[in-house]
């Protein structure tokens, strides 16, 4: 069994194991490539039918690819889509301009989020998000319980030991699960490439630029880069001298932007 | 370069410098990039601090401004010969459950001492747990030998004290390396400052050590679930242990029925002959009414179904007090237990206690005998360790695991 073999090994039990504890369960896909991945994953786990639905949650802001590829994939890998938008705030003109951007994350991410987890009374959600990404994430548990206020009590998260996961829920709990917290920036572009997994061309260089992490247009910065193709880019993520994630406007904000906002429950 | 990350747990008591060490392990590297970089000087400037190594692994701002670890955490770095995830683990005792979380994940370990302080008592519960979750492989490095002017009798003191320590353990240290994390001597590479020692540095003694040996081991396939998709009833779950091929006869415990693999399943691959241990799978089998989580099919009937076993238990979390409802959960297998504790052991002071048996705190190691409510189906830690560990809950939150004699 090879390396990538035993990542996914690995997160298809994770999400078999999930999926047992948890009947009212959805995954968050963002349409970037850690969640698309994620998606695959829970295709072969479950031998190629997905069991519960997707949920996107639209800013409004996204990337004009990132709607056509989510509607595109809905349609060929066959499975129940869920668009959360937090209306309100949209038609009151929330937006990264005309506020504080965390204010903007917390209202058309972590609340729109919240309204679909109420909504549908939501259980347990998987997320797609890794170790390697942001030392907060490092500091996340593959089963991440959230109390009632969406709030993640990060000093005193649960002992994970030997693929035994804690999932026991009070009534208002809900859980993060978390199948890929174990691949690599680099790990998810190989495993992309050996898998011929379908991407968002904003990935690849045009022009000697690309998007290294995508989300919100006016919050995302593209990288210098030549890499046109998955094996230039796997080539240059094992050789770049910045993190994953230097891109993105949220998290230069103030140093514990990230810790606070998954404290309140962004993903 | 090997592929495979090789995982190693960082552990000793609080203080001893545990992540000041990863940090200045990846920023010698070259791993630690240019941004991270500079919000740690900038995090540090914060709290009026010189650029604190230990920030890269200590992320959360409580953990920065109390100077300590509370959570574990799992960080990436290379040499040339291969990666390695570097695991973090607290040293403190209330967040023991964090360290053996972490330690959990680790084919071997790294044990750190402070020179000027000594052998202290995490340094021996660390120590004691890393060998009860099955790690030989582990690495003692003195730390702070700058604060103590490079002793040699100091460092000598601390070998002499840890090999004893471990052999009451069966266990030999691979390496014992003097060093100064905070100065970067013998960390990713040789220092002649210690002009006593001409053993490898931290960088060197890593590459020596190995994956956890894989040995062959009969098949053991605890049931996950079991879906029906199309006309199929496909039982999912992962090989244990051993390997498993299409048309073989196993059986199906605990009730020890035979049962015939007919087909084994992957999502897009036909045909399948075979499968191996860490392969998670599906199966269609018949000789069977129905099967259903928790049941266990193995190749032969060794694997034992039984209501009651030996344990050594290391308690993590909140108390124990006889009576108390527990829950057992041994891979997909779960039942209601009690527990006869019959000694008491503190890693610390090495002292077997025969009194207070009816009640465990963080930190305490016992043997006891695990009662259960149904049978389950086991291995011995030594034979299978997949099949011979389990963790006990109590309203649901782990507070403890254990290994089967």
């Amino acid at each position: 069994m090879d390396h990538l073999d035993m990542l996914e090994n690995k997160s298809i039990y994770i999400i078999r194991e999930a999926y047992y504890r948890f009947k009212n369960i959805a995954m968050l896909w963002s349409v970037g490539k850690d969640s698309t991945t994620l998606l695959w994953l829970i295709r072969k786990a479950f031998f190629g039918k997905i069991p519960f639905p997707i949920i996107h949650i639209d800013t409004s802001y996204k990337f004009p690819d990132m709607y056509e590829f989510r509607d595109r994939l809905s349609r060929e890998w066959n499975f129940p889509l869920i668009v959360g938008r937090n209306e309100e705030k949209l038609a009151a003109g929330m937006g990264p301009s005309t506020g504080m951007k965390l204010e903007c994350c917390t209202e058309l991410k972590t609340n729109a989020l919240k309204q679909v987890i109420n909504k549908y009374k939501f259980k347990a959600i998987f997320l797609g998000i890794r170790r390697d990404e942001h030392g907060i994430r490092a500091k996340e548990r593959y089963f991440s319980p959230r109390d009632d206020q969406f709030q993640w009590n990060y000093e005193n998260q649960p002992a994970e030991i030997w693929d035994q996961y804690k999932s026991y829920l009070d009534e208002e709990e809900h859980y993060r699960v978390h199948p890929i917290l174990h691949f690599t920036e680099l790990d998810i572009w190989k495993y992309i490439q050996r898998e011929n997994l379908p991407i968002i061309h904003l990935y690849l260089a045009k022009e000697g630029k690309r998007y290294r992490s995508i989300g919100c247009v006016p919050c995302c910065s593209p990288i210098e880069s030549n890499a046109e193709t998955i094996e230039d880019m796997i080539n240059e993520v094992a050789t770049s001298k910045t993190s994953e994630r230097a891109g993105r406007a949220q998290d230069k904000e103030n140093i514990y932007t990230m810790q606070k906002l998954r404290a309140l429950g962004y993903m | 370069m090997e592929e495979k990350a090789l995982p190693i747990v960082i552990t000793g008591h609080i203080d001893h410098g545990k992540s000041t060490l990863i940090g200045r392990l990846l920023y010698d590297t070259g791993i630690l990039k240019e941004d991270r970089y500079q919000e740690i000087t900038a995090s540090s400037s914060l709290l009026g601090k010189e650029t604190e190594f230990a920030f890269v692994l200590d992320a959360l701002e409580e953990e920065r401004a109390k100077g300590i670890t509370i959570d574990t955490t799992q960080i990436y770095f290379q040499t040339p010969k291969r990666k390695y995830v570097i695991i973090d683990a607290p040293g403190h005792k209330e967040f023991l459950r964090n360290m053996i979380t972490g330690a959990s994940y680790a084919d071997a370990a790294v044990l750190i001492i402070d020179s000027n302080e000594g052998i202290m008592e995490q340094t021996m519960r660390h120590g004691y747990l890393l060998s009860m979750v099955g790690i030989k492989d582990i690495c003692v490095l003195v730390n702070k030998m700058d604060l103590v002017d490079y002793s040699k009798d100091i460092y000598d003191k601390i070998v002499t004290g840890m090999k004893k320590f471990f052999g009451k353990l069966s266990l030999t240290p691979r390496f014992f390396i003097p060093m100064s994390a905070l100065k970067g001597i013998n960390v990713a590479k040789r220092d002649p400052s210690i002009t006593w020692y001409d053993g490898p540095c931290l960088f060197e003694a890593l590459d020596e050590l190995e994956f956890k040996a894989f040995e062959e081991r009969p098949f053991r396939f605890p049931v996950q679930d079991v879906y029906r998709i199309g006309k199929d009833k496909i039982v999912a779950g992962r090989i244990e242990s051993g390997e498993v091929k299409a048309g073989e006869d196993v059986y199906l415990l605990p009730k020890g029925e035979k049962i015939r693999i007919k087909e084994i399943k992957k999502f897009l691959k036909d045909d399948i002959r075979k499968a191996a241990y860490g392969e998670s799978i599906g199966l269609i089998v018949e000789g069977t009414n129905g099967l259903k989580r928790g049941d266990v099919l193995s190749g032969d009937m060794d694997a034992k179904a039984v209501k009651e076993f030996d344990a050594n238990i290391f308690w993590f979390y909140g108390e124990y007090n006889k009576g108390d409802k527990i829950q057992i959960k041994c891979t997909t297998q779960e039942s209601y237990c009690t527990l006869a504790i019959t000694e008491k052991f503190d890693p610390a002071t090495m002292d077997k206690k025969k009194e207070g048996l009816d009640h465990l705190e963080i930190g305490e190691i016992a043997k006891a005998k695990v009662k259960l409510r149904k049978k389950i189906a086991i291995d011995t830690f030594s034979y299978i360790p997949e099949m011979g560990r389990f963790i006990l809950e109590k309203n649901g939150i782990p507070v403890g695991g254990g290994i089967i004699v």
